[in-house]
């Protein structure tokens, strides 16, 4: 049997108050207004497609040490931080997926997960091991648009594979053509739209409804027996129009998460199964589709095993987990929009030794410290010489994991005093569970979140950006535990 | 346990330049000030000097690198210079070194100077720091304040003090300095304050505020060491000698294993222990005089009081409380201001400190003077609490 054996999701903490955005630009964009409703996702300022798409894996692979049934890693997405580098390939050291590991971009269109999936599904035929596809969007938009209201931040994972199948693939209708509704050129920042009546009338209502019936056709089921329809879009109710269109019923139209979350773009549509399959029945039948330079639908039944698999977090609690964010002129800072003074002290250079990172990799990327074989001290930095007092030992560190390791923080503070993009800037010493202590940021933290012995989390973040040479340099942060689910397995 | 230097070496001749915002001096004229004072006290030539070790931490935004800035700022009569870099703790690195020179015969006469620079960066506070290609990917970029604000949470965990009280004590401790510093006309900071303005100022680092933090100056110092009998031979009484200089740096033990709680300075108290046997002294609290300590922040200065073992374990906020260490306290403490009001212009600061410990052994520290001091404690550290280098000088009357 083939299809997904498992998947995760990701939602940044933040969200937005959408009204907060139309009172502050209501002088200039009075017709905004009527989409004061709801909060949208928004990335923390350190955080990127890279980063949600490692947070969207680990919530699918889960905090187990053994990854090595991932053969494949495809990372879709419209944001991709590297033009040149392989941003796959940071999300596959994060994940400590090995060196072997295929790893992939795609992008080019929304439908790119869609694509992505498809390949995954194609590839996990021919391969022994399963196939990782993530996907993660984080857009800019100019201020005052509808499109700052309506898109929002997040990530999905799905893992595809012949082992073990959760959810039954069982065919797909793709539709490729130059259909423009919008578009960026290389290099730029910022989304140009046409007209929402064309893309309604001339796009989604004939490219989706040819794909579906396609994919209906090759999965060898009928339109009236989908119990759940994925089809993201800022259009409203256009969901429920397509879903007539297509004879599916109505009450199949799966929520868009628009209330809460907003379209995150490529990743939308799995971001909706992910969200479904948490609640999913046995049997019930699935049609995901994505619009984006044509169409595509992909076809699923769920089966028994989905009883088996839970992701560590998942969507629903991702979004239960959101703290609202007031602060327009926060979102415009972290998404490149509003230049704020830096100081003095951002000034400092942020070169990035590639030599350096290189050789370091697996410390820097996969938070892999040393734990002495004769003394199971553990080391972070992992070092040649343990530390051990009296008797430093030469050559007794074996790699180990620290990034599914739960911390307590021994000290802290939070200051006002460097440049930061969020302050105030914390940071502290933190012991993890079974040894090793790092000096590390803490993020997607508040005053009165932290104080000694409390208990956290790694997540993997944006360290630095050097704006200078355009260089983004990433490692691992702490963050409070915000649930009991979150717990190491092991 | 090695002999050590105990009453080999004595000072000859310090000096310090005036300490704050130098807006008037560039670090050749704050070289020049302290050097001249020094040799002035001393009465030699510059032809007497035999070698020279020269401190100073933030070399791009200060004098540059090497030795060669001191040689040229000062004329020196092409003797060897060598730059000494050990954070902080630079200015009594550069001291030992000459004291060391002396002790060994190598040199008879030898000089120890620490200037910084740092009112040319453009801002307040420190200059950010450039720790290698390694750290930087990895480690916070960190300031100062925070990483010492660390210590007052691990320290109200440990000893399950409250924070208010603690946030308290140290404003004592801040307080006491300025009310000291108001003494001294070289100061950098000479105005009292109240304990209402300290807990009252903006916080920089949780939970330190403003006041909780030393004076970013601009400064030099100076000191010429030699043996006792060649400073008999040129006319020098009421000498002033060197009893223990001890240095102790981390080795990663406090930052990377889970033992160090996190509360107090692992080197302090290997550099104490060493320096009081070096000393001879076996009652600290009772045996030592006066004390120059590295204040950087409020909460260094109360946890290196136990690090000292000045106070018991758990036991500095009584004391601190208590006055132990004010002006008129068992055992003063930044009886010039400390670097919270003398100010910290780092690779001078070990040096000043011995410079008050010097005027005060010879009755010399005008209206700031302590009745009758016999030893006098200089505590300078580098670095942040979970590593960092820590020297210990140990300065008294040399008796016969």
């Amino acid at each position: 049997m083939l299809g997904i054996v498992g998947y995760g999701a990701y939602i940044p903490r933040l969200r937005l108050n959408r009204k907060a955005v139309t009172q502050a630009n209501a002088w200039f964009a009075p017709h905004l207004g009527g989409k004061a409703k709801g909060t949208r996702a928004m990335a923390n300022w350190d955080e990127d497609s890279i980063t949600m798409a490692v947070a969207a894996a680990r919530d699918c692979l889960g905090s187990g040490e053994d990854r090595s049934r991932v053969h494949s890693l495809y990372l879709a997405s419209s944001t991709l931080p590297f033009a040149e580098r392989l941003n796959a390939g940071i999300v596959s050291e994060a994940l400590t997926l090995g060196d072997t590991v295929e790893a992939l971009d795609i992008g080019g269109s929304l439908r790119a997960a869609m694509s992505g999936l498809g390949e995954a599904l194609s590839k996990a035929q021919t391969i022994k091991g399963d196939v990782l596809l993530l996907a993660a969007d984080n857009r800019k938009t100019r201020a005052a648009s509808a499109q700052e209201i309506d898109y929002g931040d997040g990530a999905a994972a799905m893992l595809v594979g012949t082992r073990n199948v959760i959810a039954e693939y069982l065919g797909g209708g793709t539709v490729s053509v130059d259909f423009v509704d919008h578009f960026r050129l290389a290099g730029e920042d910022i989304d140009y739209f046409w007209e929402e009546r064309w893309i309604r009338d001339e796009g989604i209502g004939k490219l989706l409804p040819k794909a579906i019936k396609t994919a209906l056709k090759n999965a060898g089921v009928t339109a009236e027996s989908v119990d759940h329809f994925i089809f993201p879009s800022t259009l409203s109710k256009i969901d429920a129009q397509l879903a007539k269109t297509c004879g599916i019923k109505p009450a199949a139209v799966v929520d868009n998460l628009a209330a809460g979350v907003g379209d995150t773009g490529t990743p939308h549509a799995l971001l909706m199964l992910a969200h479904l399959l948490e609640t999913a029945q046995p049997g019930q039948l699935i049609v995901v589709s994505q619009f984006g330079s044509g169409a595509q639908a992909l076809v699923f039944r769920v089966t028994d095993a989905i009883r088996n698999f839970q992701p560590r977090t998942g969507a629903s609690k991702w979004l239960a987990r959101g703290v609202e964010e007031t602060s327009y002129t926060k979102f415009l800072a972290f998404k490149s929009q509003l230049e704020l003074e830096r100081g003095m002290r951002g000034e400092q250079d942020k070169k990035t030794a590639l030599t350096t990172l290189y050789r370091h990799r697996s410390a820097i990327l996969g938070l892999v410290g040393g734990r002495c074989e004769k003394t199971g001290e553990v080391h972070y930095p992992p070092s040649r010489l343990s530390y051990t007092q009296g008797a430093p030992a030469l050559d007794t560190q074996k790699p180990y994991k620290l990034a599914e390791r739960q911390a307590t923080v021994l000290s802290w503070s939070a200051e006002y005093l460097s440049y930061y993009p969020s302050p105030p800037h914390f940071y502290g010493q933190i012991d993890f569970d079974g040894g090793g202590r790092i000096l590390m940021e803490f993020t997607d933290i508040a005053k009165g979140d932290v104080d000694t012995s409390t208990r956290v989390e790694m997540v993997f973040r944006v360290k630095d950006v050097d704006d200078k040479r355009g260089f983004v340099r990433y490692f691992w942060k702490a963050t409070p535990l915000r649930d009991a689910t979150a717990q190491v397995s092991e | 346990m090695p002999i050590g230097i105990k009453d080999k070496v004595v000072i000859l001749g310090m000096g310090c330049s005036r300490f704050g915002e130098r807006w008037d001096a560039s670090p050749e004229d704050l070289m020049i000030e302290a050097y001249s004072e020094a040799m002035a006290d001393a009465g030699i030539a510059p032809e007497q000097l035999d070698a020279a070790w020269f401190s100073t931490h933030m070399s791009d935004v200060g004098t540059g690198r090497g030795g060669l800035p001191m040689g040229i700022a000062l004329r020196l009569p092409n003797i060897g210079v060598t730059r000494v870099e050990n954070f902080c703790a630079g200015g009594t690195e550069a001291a030992r070194a000459a004291v060391y020179a002396v002790a060994s015969g190598a040199c008879d006469i030898a000089i120890a100077l620490g200037v910084e620079k740092l009112k040319d960066t453009g801002y307040g506070g420190l200059p950010v720091a450039t720790v290698g290609t390694y750290i930087p990917q990895w480690y916070p970029a960190a300031v100062a304040p925070a990483n010492f604000a660390q210590l007052a949470t691990a320290y109200r965990h440990k000893h399950g003090v409250d924070a208010a009280l603690l946030k308290r004590a140290i404003a004592h401790v801040s307080v006491k300095s300025h009310a000291n510093g108001s003494k001294n006309p070289k100061a950098h900071l000479q105005k009292a304050v109240t304990e209402e303005q300290v807990l009252d100022a903006p916080i920089i680092a949780e939970p330190l505020g403003l006041f909780d933090c030393c004076g970013v100056s601009d400064g030099s110092a100076a000191i010429i060491v030699t043996r006792p009998d060649i400073a008999r031979s040129l006319g020098k009484r009421d000498l002033v000698s060197f009893k223990a200089l001890q240095v102790a740096t981390s080795n990663g033990w406090e930052m990377h294993s889970n033992e160090w709680d996190g509360s107090y300075f692992h080197t302090a108290r290997i550099a104490a222990r060493k320096a009081y046997a070096e000393a001879g002294i076996t009652r600290p609290r009772e045996q030592v005089s006066m004390l120059e300590v590295h204040d950087c922040f409020s909460v260094t200065e109360l946890v290196t009081m136990e690090d000292l073992y000045l106070s018991p374990e758990g036991g500095a906020v009584k004391d601190v409380m208590d006055g132990f260490f004010d002006a008129e306290g068992k055992i003063p403490c930044q009886i010039d201001g400390g670097l919270k009001c003398f100010g910290h212009p780092v690779g001078a600061s070990g040096i000043r400190m011995l410079y008050e410990m010097y005027l005060q052994l010879q009755g010399r520290a005008g209206p700031r003077q302590l009745k009758d001091p016999r030893i006098g404690l200089t505590h300078n550290l580098g670095g942040q609490p979970p590593q960092n280098v820590c020297s210990i000088a140990i300065v008294g009357r040399l008796e016969g």
